[in-house]
């Protein structure tokens, strides 16, 4: 597909970054003067970029438009420009991101309004924004590093935004760690890309990726991957994700489930060409797709913080999605359009899960909850229509797109085609069994609150966006997928749909899926809803219980595999360093420093020395010349 | 019979408006009643100033040599005038301030009176603005810009005159630390005429050898002389060494620190931002024009000297306490690397030589980092006037945030640190000195740069990471003059170091030589 210039209200298409951006630089350099407008403004540019990223989409046409920016520099061998990249791909992040986020912006109007530093949390936020529109609008791997390293940094700051519970400052120091040793392989990937090929843009990468050997194919994909799974909270770097939650709500909903942590899919679909040039790399990502998938679901079904169930949830979910673009040109479609509708149903959910939050003062143990139907109608119903989404109810957006998925994993046609459509399925059950567990501890039963707490509806500021986010969450999956099916808006970046030959009818799957679904809700009624909930986690259960409740052990897997050995290496590395390497500097600094003190006694203050140093001076260039020229 | 030679006024406007207004302003010192005359003397200097600058611009894309052959019209000729005007003008901008100074004004009031004496001391506090710095500035910027445009040797030691007599003379104005002030003037008045007499004695030694002080009839002698002459050899590192000496490049430069810390802070930008590229541009136009044919008996010359200039320059700064002595050694070092740039004979579209644009980038890049750094440091003041000591500026980040801030983006940009104006600049000469094989150089330039980095990254620190000082200074609050500096700096370090394409393209459109 060729690239065209920019025309129309594309060529300022820039503005859609500038627009956040200037809001985040306005909020953080005026300082308090902007503290009684900050969030209109933050809300305001969000909103704008929004009518402009829809504006743009309309015009767009399934063309593939680039936006010259500038060139940084340009010299013999290395030419470093910066563009903007506008297809059908990028427009659909676009609307996702620029649409979600000004919901999320006006909910945090009421979710933080008695917090003294909101204007600072709505400056964070249009600079995550600003910066996650960059990582989706660039031309080149480079743009996608920097607004990459952008979203780390705008999530690190709001994960601490609280920064004063230790474990917030503890969870944000565990993302920006983790997302590190991601971001080493993107890094690595992007110097590979360069030092084969000479270029970083996508057109020259992907135009040439065919002219690499083999293997270096697939160590440029497994280091993207592993960028990907960094961002994506997918395994082996998932447990970051679930601790993020100390954030606060709109944070959760808007980066750590609907967008950012979407960053790695889009990678991948991106990076397509790469992956279908190397068949190992992608069918590592479809493992890693179905390992989190698993672990996600199981380590949900066992939380009690209604959050993390939520971000359990979205590790298994995203797992889906990397399960889709695993599979190839077969699943890019399925696995983008589970990405959209999950960034609408998630980020309700977590809004919800907020709105419940804000009743309940700031609680967030399931097990304090329940019985809040009655008193929070507007949230209960949005609540629980993302909560059917989620676990795939007929005809709702999840059932849509995650049947999708199932299908074209059965479509692989091959033993690994069924056994990752099986795991698949199961997941769904375990899905519909931790968000009915979920839902029965909330909103059912007889009341289990902390004395003193009166739970109320929260204001109209809040549960507007959550309704629209609730329609979106009914309506988006038949949107996609039958009434304008994504398939032909992306048809231009991966090709035209096929005509797919099923393996397995989709009415069998989309019955088999339903079927495991309603099994899952009915054991969640059976082992929760049916009982009376525990005030305090019983101790003697089960040894799957245990492994769930400790999210399968990764957080001493990672403790023990890198956090002790990296203590020892760093302990070990300070030692050489203290005695060898700080030693040849200290003894290089002190030399430099007794140099620059002797021979800055030539500075005596006396016209009488300086002169002489001058004549010396003189001498000697006037001997050299002469020595160079008649010797 | 004498022949008028030929004048082109439009090549000349330039001269006529800043020297002009120099002479103006000596008028009005003479007739305008005293509380009128600051701001009367602003004016007329300003639009001097910005009138030549203007002038200048028009001139762009000109070739030509004229008055009788003593001054070329060319890229480096208005690209380096315009980049004194400018400069020039927002130094003068600088020394407008009125509102940092309790006494209105960083001049003495009256200079002829001594130091210490009963009258100094009530001077000292009466809010009298001495108004005569602006005419004598006038012409020091007249004279730079003539410097880099001379095609003969004797109008450059005209101009090397005119541009160093008043700076000697303002170096010992300020109002504070008065002695300190005027032993500066005097040392640089003492050690200026000694280099003035080394470019004059190799310019009769030039003259001698060639018959002429024309720079192009040199380059045809010098030429011919091929094994060169013992007098035009000599000639040539007199002359060098003359100019080397107004760039402050070591073992020339001994006079820099002493100078930079007593002269008052304006001028002290003034002379570190213009001279540099006054100098720089003669240089240029000697080597390039004068000694072009015969480049490879310079060559090892600037070569070793700007070894020396980039290692005495970084190791020196290691131990200063003294931030303007500090960044006298900083601009030591500087000068060291705009001679690597000097170096990089070809390359260039249109046989220019890369090292020509390059330097001509790095010098504009540098001269408005420096005007920056020096004006911040008016800002930070004590009672005794401003705090220029290292210690005074421990914890300044968290007092005043935004004046570390802009201090330290400052400080990365003379560090060289990318997306800085520093950073394109040295990438510029030493790419330039790389394609003309001179690497050992450069890699001998990045290791100062390294040592270098240490001492700027030191203020860096010691405004975030330490406690501030009981006793700290204030932070004043600069009047327009000073935020108009500022703002320009600051976005002309951020725009050059982000997207400067355009005036790299510029700088190599504008980098051949004529005559």
């Amino acid at each position: 597909m060729e690239t065209a210039p920019a025309d129309g209200l594309i060529a300022a298409s820039w503005l859609l970054i500038a627009l956040p951006l200037a809001g985040a630089a306005v909020l953080l350099l005026g300082g308090r003067r902007t503290d009684r407008w900050g969030h209109l403004l933050g809300t305001g540019t969000v909103v704008a970029a929004f009518v402009l990223g829809l504006l743009c989409t309309l015009q767009l046409d399934g063309r593939r438009l680039d936006v010259a920016l500038f060139t940084f520099m340009s010299t013999g061998s290395l030419d470093v420009r910066a563009g903007l990249l506008f297809d059908p791909l990028s427009a659909l992040f676009v609307l996702l991101i620029t649409g979600v986020g000004s919901l999320i912006h006006v909910y945090s109007i009421g979710y933080m309004e008695h917090d003294p530093r909101r204007r600072r949390f709505f400056a964070y936020l249009n600079l995550f924004v600003a910066a996650m529109l960059l990582l989706v609008l660039g031309d080149n791997f480079v743009a996608l590093y920097v607004g990459w390293e952008g979203v780390g940094l705008a999530s690190y700051l709001l994960i601490a935004f609280w920064h004063e519970r230790p474990s917030a400052a503890t969870a944000a120091k565990k993302a920006f760690i983790m997302n590190r040793v991601g971001d080493v392989g993107l890094a690595l990937a992007i110097f590979l890309m360069f030092a084969q090929l000479g270029t970083v843009s996508y057109d020259g990468v992907f135009g040439s990726i065919g002219l690499l050997a083999g293997g270096t194919v697939t160590a440029i994909g497994l280091l993207l991957l592993l960028g990907a799974c960094g961002k994506s909270g997918q395994f082996p770097l998932q447990a970051w994700l679930p601790d993020a939650m100390e954030g606060p709500t709109p944070v959760s909903a808007l980066i750590h489930a609907a967008t950012m942590v979407t960053a790695g899919v889009y990678l991948i679909a991106r990076c397509a060409p790469i992956y279908d040039a190397t068949p190992t790399a992608r069918t590592v990502v479809l493992a890693v797709g179905a390992v989190t998938l698993m672990i996600g679901a199981i380590a949900g079904c066992a939380q009690d913080d209604i959050k993390k169930v939520l971000a359990y949830s979205t590790v298994s979910q995203i797992g889906y999605m990397f399960l889709a673009v695993g599979l190839g040109p077969i699943g890019y479609v399925a696995g983008l359009a589970h990405l959209l509708t999950h960034g609408f149903f998630k980020a309700g959910l977590f809004l919800g899960a907020g709105s419940v939050m804000h009743a309940m003062g700031d609680q967030v143990d399931m097990r304090r909850f329940g019985g809040l139907a009655p008193h929070m109608k507007v949230t209960f119903v949005t609540f629980g229509l993302g909560y059917l989404a989620l676990i795939g109810f007929p005809f709702l957006s999840g059932f849509y797109t995650k049947d999708a998925i199932i299908e074209a994993a059965f479509d692989r046609g091959d033993g690994w085609g069924y056994l990752l459509g099986g795991l698949a399925i199961l997941a769904a059950g375990l899905t519909a069994f931790y968000m009915t567990r979920l839902m029965l501890m909330t909103f059912f039963g007889r009341p289990r609150w902390e004395p003193g707490v009166h739970p109320h509806e929260s204001p109209a500021v809040m549960t507007a966006p959550m309704v629209l986010l609730a329609v979106g969450s009914v309506a988006a999956g038949f949107l996609l997928v039958v009434a304008f099916p994504l398939e032909e808006w992306l048809a231009p970046v991966f090709g035209e749909p096929e005509a797919a030959e099923h393996v397995v009818a989709p009415i069998v799957v989309s019955v088999l899926v339903t079927l495991v679904m309603l099994a899952g809700v009915v054991t969640a009624w059976l082992f929760v809803g049916r009982r009376e909930v525990p005030v305090t986690p019983p101790v003697r259960v089960s040894p799957v219980t245990r492994a769930a409740r400790r999210a399968l052990y990764a957080d001493a897997v990672n403790e023990s595999l890198f956090m002790r050995p990296g203590q020892w290496l760093t302990r070990a590395l300070v030692f050489v360093d203290n005695r060898g390497v700080d030693g040849a500097v200290n003894g290089l600094a002190a030399t430099l420093g007794g140099s620059s003190s002797r021979l800055g006694r030539t500075q005596t203050g006396f016209v009488r020395s300086y002169a002489l140093s001058m004549l010396g001076g003189a001498v000697v260039v006037a001997g050299a010349l002469l020595a160079v020229t008649t010797g | 019979m004498i022949e008028a030679p030929d004048l082109s006024l439009g090549a000349l406007a330039p001269f006529l408006l800043v020297f002009g207004a120099a002479c103006v302003g000596v008028l009005v010192e003479a007739f305008a009643p005293r509380e009128r005359r600051h701001p009367v003397q602003v004016a007329v200097a300003l639009t001097g100033t910005l009138g030549g600058l203007l002038t200048t611009l028009l001139l762009a894309g000109e070739r030509q040599v004229t008055a009788g052959g003593a001054l070329a019209v060319d890229g480096p000729a208005v690209f380096l005038q315009a980049t004194i005007a400018g400069l020039g003008a927002l130094s003068l901008l600088m020394f407008a301030e009125r509102s940092l100074d309790p006494a209105r004004s960083a001049f003495v009031a009256a200079a002829a009176v001594p130091a210490g004496s009963p009258r100094d001391r009530e001077l000292m506090t009466a809010t009298r603005v001495q108004t005569e710095v602006y005419p004598l500035t006038t012409f020091a910027i007249g004279g730079m810009m003539l410097f880099v445009a001379s095609n003969d040797l004797l109008i450059m030691f005209i101009a090397l005159e005119v541009l160093s007599l008043p700076l000697y003379l303002i170096c010992g104005l300020a109002r504070r630390r008065r002695l300190l002030s005027q032993e500066a003037a005097v040392k640089y008045f003492l050690l200026g005429a000694f280099a003035s007499a080394f470019f004059l004695y190799g310019l009769a030694l030039v003259y001698g050898a060639t018959g002429s002080i024309r720079l192009s009839v040199i380059r045809e002698s010098a030429a011919a002389q091929a094994g060169g002459g013992v007098l035009l050899v000599l000639g040539l590192a007199l002359l060098v060494v003359g100019l080397m000496f107004k760039a402050s490049v070591a073992p020339f430069h001994a006079w820099t620190p002493d100078v930079y810390q007593g002269a008052p802070t304006p001028v002290t930008a003034f002379m570190a931002a213009c001279t540099k590229v006054a100098a720089f541009g003669a240089i240029l136009r000697l080597l390039y024009v004068g000694f072009g044919t015969s480049e490879w008996t310079w060559r090892p010359l600037v070569y070793g000297i700007a070894i020396v200039s980039m290692v005495v320059g970084a190791v020196l700064g290691l131990t200063q306490t003294d931030l303007k002595r500090m960044l006298a050694y900083s601009s030591i070092a500087h000068a060291g690397f705009l001679l690597t740039g000097v170096l990089g004979y070809g390359g260039g579209a249109d046989g220019t030589a890369l090292g020509v644009s390059g330097t001509m980038f790095y010098l504009l890049a540098y001269g408005l980092t420096t005007l920056g750094v020096f004006a911040v440091l008016t800002l930070v003041r004590d009672g005794d006037g401003e705090a220029t000591h290292l210690s005074k500026w421990a914890g300044l980040g968290r007092r005043s945030p935004l004046t570390a801030a802009v201090m330290a983006l400052f400080l990365l940009a003379l560090a060289g640190i990318p997306l800085t104006s520093g950073f394109t600049g040295k990438f510029a000469v030493f790419r330039a000195a790389i394609d003309d094989g001179a690497w050992p150089l450069v890699v001998v330039a990045l290791l100062a740069s390294a040592v270098a980095a240490f001492f700027y990254l030191r203020v860096i620190v010691l405004m975030y990471f330490s406690e501030p000082a009981a006793d700290g200074p204030t932070v004043g609050v600069p009047g327009l003059p000073t935020t108009l500096v500022l703002a320009v700096t600051v976005t002309a370090t951020v725009v050059l170091g982000v997207i400067p394409g355009a005036v790299l393209d510029l700088a190599e459109q504008a980098a051949g030589f004529v005559g």
